[in-house]
Formats: C-alpha cells, structure tokens, sequence
C-alpha cells in the first residue's frame, strides 16, 4: 500500500470524536460508567495503536 | 510540620536538586542557544516523552479539569478528544515541522514564517502572539500551586501563600537560567512517576471508598441536575456543536505554543516526534481519569472553591504522607511545564519580536536569553499575586484562542505552495481582532452564539475566529494575485 493511503486511517478518531451525537448517551454502561466516558477513553487507546500502525507502516527505511 | 507537609517539602526539595544538577550532565556548552534552549536538540524518544509529557499535561490541568467537571459536568471532558485527536496532527504535520526546521536551524515558529515567508512584519505578529499567549498559561501554573499550598494550610498559606510561591519561583528561575532546557527535562521524569504513582492510587482508593463508579455517577448526577440542564452526565444538545470545536480547537492550537515547539524541537528526530505521537496518548487516559474525580468530588458532597476540589480528595482518602506525595505532584507538575514556557517564550521575544525590531541579527549565545526567562518567570508571578485569578483564566483562554491565529501561516507554510505572507498578515490580524471582541462581548465565555436566521450555533470562539481568519486571507491572496504580477511563493 502507498504510504499516503495509510494516513487516511488516522481520519478516523476525528470522526469518531467530534461527531458527538453518535455517542452522547448513557447506554451501554461499562462497569457502571456511562457510554459517553468509556467510549471516549477507548478512543485514547484506538488513537494510539492506529498511530502506532500508520507509524510501522509508513517508516522510512528500518530493516 | 505534619507529616504531609514534611513529605511535600521533601519531595519538593528533590525535584529542585534534580534541576541544579542537571546542567552537569550531557555535556555541551550551555554558553551555546541550541545547547541551553533545545537541549542540543539530542532527547532521544524516552526523554522527549516525559519532557513533553510533563509540558502538556500541566498542574494547572490537573486542578482546572476537575473543577470544570465539577462545575459543568459533561461539557468539562472535552479535554478528552481534544488530547486525543491532538497526535494524529503532531504525526502529520508537527513532525514535518521538525524536519523543515532542523534542516535550516530554526529555533521557534518564528524562525519558521521568516524563513518560509522572508516577512519580518509576519514573523514578529506570530512570535508576538506566541509570546503572549504563553504568559497567562505560566500564570495559571501558579494558580495551580496556590490551590495546593491552601490545602495544606499553616505557614504554606500565609499571606495568601505568596512567600512560599516566591521561593518556589525563585528554584525554578534559577536552575532553569543554570540548566536550560535540561533542567525541566530531567525534573519531569520525575514528576511523571509521582503522577503515574498518584493518578493509580486515585483511581483505585476513591471510588473503592465512594461505593464505585456507579454511585459516584448516580450522586453526580444528581448533584449538577438543574431544570436547565436535566441531565448532566451528558452533553446538552444545544452544546454538542461547542463540545466539538472547543475538541478541535484546543487540538490545533496545543503545539502552536512556544513551550510546546520548544519541546518539540529538542528531539533528536522526526522519528522520535512520530514515536511519540503514538506513546502520547497514554497521559490522556490520565486526563479523563483525574477529569472523573471531578464527580468523585461531588459524589462525595465537597463543597468549595471548584480548583481546591483536588488537594481536598486526596487530604480525605489518601494517609497523610500519600497526600504529602500527591500535593508535592501537583507542585512539581506546575514547575516544569512553568519552566519551559518561560524558556520557550523569552527565546521567542528575543528572536522573532527584539530582534527584528532592532534590525540585528539573532544571537547565537544564550546570555540575554538567560535573563528574560527570569524575567518572565517574575512577571507571572507578579501577575498571580497582584490580579484576579480569574482574569488570569480568562486571559488564558483568550491567549488560546489568540494562539490558534498562527495556525494558517505555519500549517500552510509545511506544503509546497502557501499564500503570500501579506494575505496571512491580514488573515491573522482579523483573526485576533475577531476572537478578542468575541470574548470582550460575551464576559470571556469559551463559546459563542452564532445566529444564521432562526438558527443558532454555539461554538468556541477560536474556531470561529480562526474561519474569519481564514476567509480573508484567502480574500486577500485573490485580490494580491491581481494586482501583482504571477509570483511562486516557494
């Protein structure tokens, strides 16, 4: 894959994030906290492994 | 002395030694400004993760977090996308600024637009802005301090805490004038693991002793609930727009600071920038954490001042030297970060704003530099004892919304083609014009109504500005383009 297309997955937490609607709701508690926190955490560690592959991917050249 | 403030003291005390000693390492001529500033831009990925670790996530983070949950409830955790969609830009375009500037020995953001755009008047708007916006936020630092010295009472808070805030300054202007950049940077890798330390053992003992997450979200919930607001574990309807422009705002302008570039470009590679864009994201799942104990704090029926709620959890949960530690967190937590943004600004007024002014060229020795970072340190003291704390909040988030006004010429200027500078100037001068008269209008509210007919949208006031911003410099590069003659701007 071309290393620009690998960059478009990091699009991803931006939708995921501002679009509020989608998860601006009480349901699906997760160990009593409300969707709204856990998802958002979640994000943080999505965020971080889609970097994370981006970065292994798109690495210049290493081995 | 309580048992508290002896451990606070003490820790205090090795977090400044720390400091003093760490000009002796790591060789280099500290005479040199690439050796004091940046460090000799050498910080491998570990060093660059706890330097930028410590100069992000701020005590004044740490105390403002909560006490907006505390106050507003949902609303307050846009800290939270906004720490997270922040790396995917540091990946993408920061560490492309890394590159363009270690290739031509750029030292600050203004460095960058002199010699992307060969515009002086451009270079000191920007570096002006940067400097500007990086005073409140070091003010806030002290607020952050202040907050903890309260709690802990006794002589810590005689006369309003000011003699122990000055002499904890005092250690800050000094080693930092002595070590440089080193100083914050090896401090903060301890900081860190007092924060790593406090943050694991909040999150365990405090909901373990407020019947768990389920009931601290139940008695939250019914504590912030008003007939305005009837749910506000959630985000309003009306303010979802806002939640995610304040998200997105907040993200562009983080690395837009001069603290932030300077960090940045201590590392030692792009490499290392990208590495830590990805390792980052870890002190954001702290962020959200110490935000919930925003509704510990009300599940727990603390009433008081909302930037006090911290020090009073952890006097009520933790054994007294655990609080000691935590306290001690707080504090060192203020002075790294307060470090680097003295560090960070002096250099840029020197450079980007005196300098050009003076018609000479930068100086190359960190002598000047040294003294207006004690300056500057000064001058945010002063600005804590002498004014309202709020209106160092509200000049905070103006600075914020200000700082986002450089974002079009240094985001553009990382492409091949960008727009000529006078176009960005006029950009950025209605940008900064459009975001004070939004604060001033509304009493420094972060958002602003904007009415289009029967519609109304809130949003936060640097976003807006930043798209008038925007809008005319476009407009300006139209009407350049035909007035002038074709020019590649390269």
């Amino acid at each position: 894959m071309a290393r620009r297309a690998w960059y478009w997955l990091l699009a991803l937490p931006f939708i995921a994030l501002l679009d509020v609607p989608i998860y601006n709701r009480i349901d699906p508690r997760w160990d009593g906290i409300p969707f709204f926190y856990w998802y958002q955490l979640a994000w943080v560690v999505l965020t971080a492994a889609l970097l994370g592959i981006v970065y292994l991917a798109t690495r210049e050249r290493a081995r | 002395m309580s048992l508290t403030a002896a451990v606070f003291v003490a820790l205090v005390l090795v977090a400044s030694a720390l400091g003093f000693t760490a000009a002796r390492r790591n060789g280099g001529d500290l005479r040199a400004l690439d050796e004091w500033a940046l460090g000799g831009r050498r910080f491998g990925t570990l060093l660059s993760w706890f330097l930028l670790g410590g100069d992000l996530y701020t005590a004044y983070t740490f105390v403002a977090l909560p006490a907006l949950v505390y106050g507003v409830g949902a609303l307050g955790f846009f800290a939270v996308p906004y720490a997270t969609i922040a790396y995917p830009i540091v990946f993408l375009l920061l560490a492309r600024f890394w590159s363009v500037a270690h290739e031509r020995g750029y030292m600050t953001a203004g460095d960058f637009v002199r010699g992307r755009y060969g515009s002086r008047s451009l270079e000191i708007a920007i570096a002006a802005t940067g400097v500007l916006a990086a005073l409140p936020y070091i003010a806030l630092q002290i607020v952050g301090m202040k907050a903890v010295l309260a709690q802990l009472g006794g002589i810590f808070s005689f006369g309003g805490g000011a003699m122990p805030l000055a002499i904890a300054f005092a250690l800050l202007a000094a080693y930092t004038y002595i070590g440089g950049l080193r100083a914050p940077a090896t401090i903060a890798v301890f900081k860190d693991i007092l924060i790593y330390i406090t943050i694991a053992a909040a999150v365990v003992i405090i909901p373990h002793a407020l019947g768990g997450w389920k009931s601290i979200f139940a008695a939250a919930g019914n504590a912030l609930a008003s007939p305005t607001h009837p749910l506000p574990l959630l985000v309003a309807p009306q303010m979802q727009f806002a939640y995610a422009t304040l998200a997105l705002g907040s993200a562009f302008s983080l690395f837009l600071y001069p603290h932030a570039i300077t960090s940045l470009l201590s590392a030692r590679s792009a490499d290392v920038v990208r590495r830590n864009a990805a390792l980052l994201p870890l002190y954001s799942i702290l962020l959200g954490v110490i935000a919930l104990l925003g509704f510990a704090a009300l599940a727990a029926g603390i009433h008081a001042p909302p930037n006090e709620i911290v020090p009073i959890l952890f006097a009520r949960y933790f054994p007294p030297w655990f609080a000691g530690l935590a306290d001690a967190t707080i504090v060192i937590g203020a002075l790294v970060p307060a470090s680097i943004m003295a560090l960070g600004a002096a250099n840029l007024f020197l450079r980007n704003v005196v300098a050009p002014l003076s018609g000479r060229a930068p100086s190359r020795e960190a002598g000047t530099t040294k003294w207006l970072t004690l300056a500057f340190c000064a001058l945010s003291l002063v600005l804590v004892l002498s004014v309202n704390v709020k209106f160092a909040i509200y000049f905070q988030l103006l600075g914020g919304a200000w700082v986002l006004q450089t974002a079009p010429a240094i985001f553009f200027g990382l492409g091949g083609r960008s727009l000529p500078a006078r176009a960005l100037l006029a950009g950025w001068f209605a940008g900064m014009l459009a975001a004070t008269s939004f604060a001033l209008m509304d009493g420094f509210a972060p958002n602003v109504a904007l009415h289009v007919g029967s519609f109304t949208l809130i949003g936060f006031i640097a976003i807006y500005a930043v798209a008038i911003n925007l809008g005319v410099a476009l407009l300006a590069a139209l009407l350049l383009r035909d007035r002038t003659p074709q020019r590649e701007i390269a």
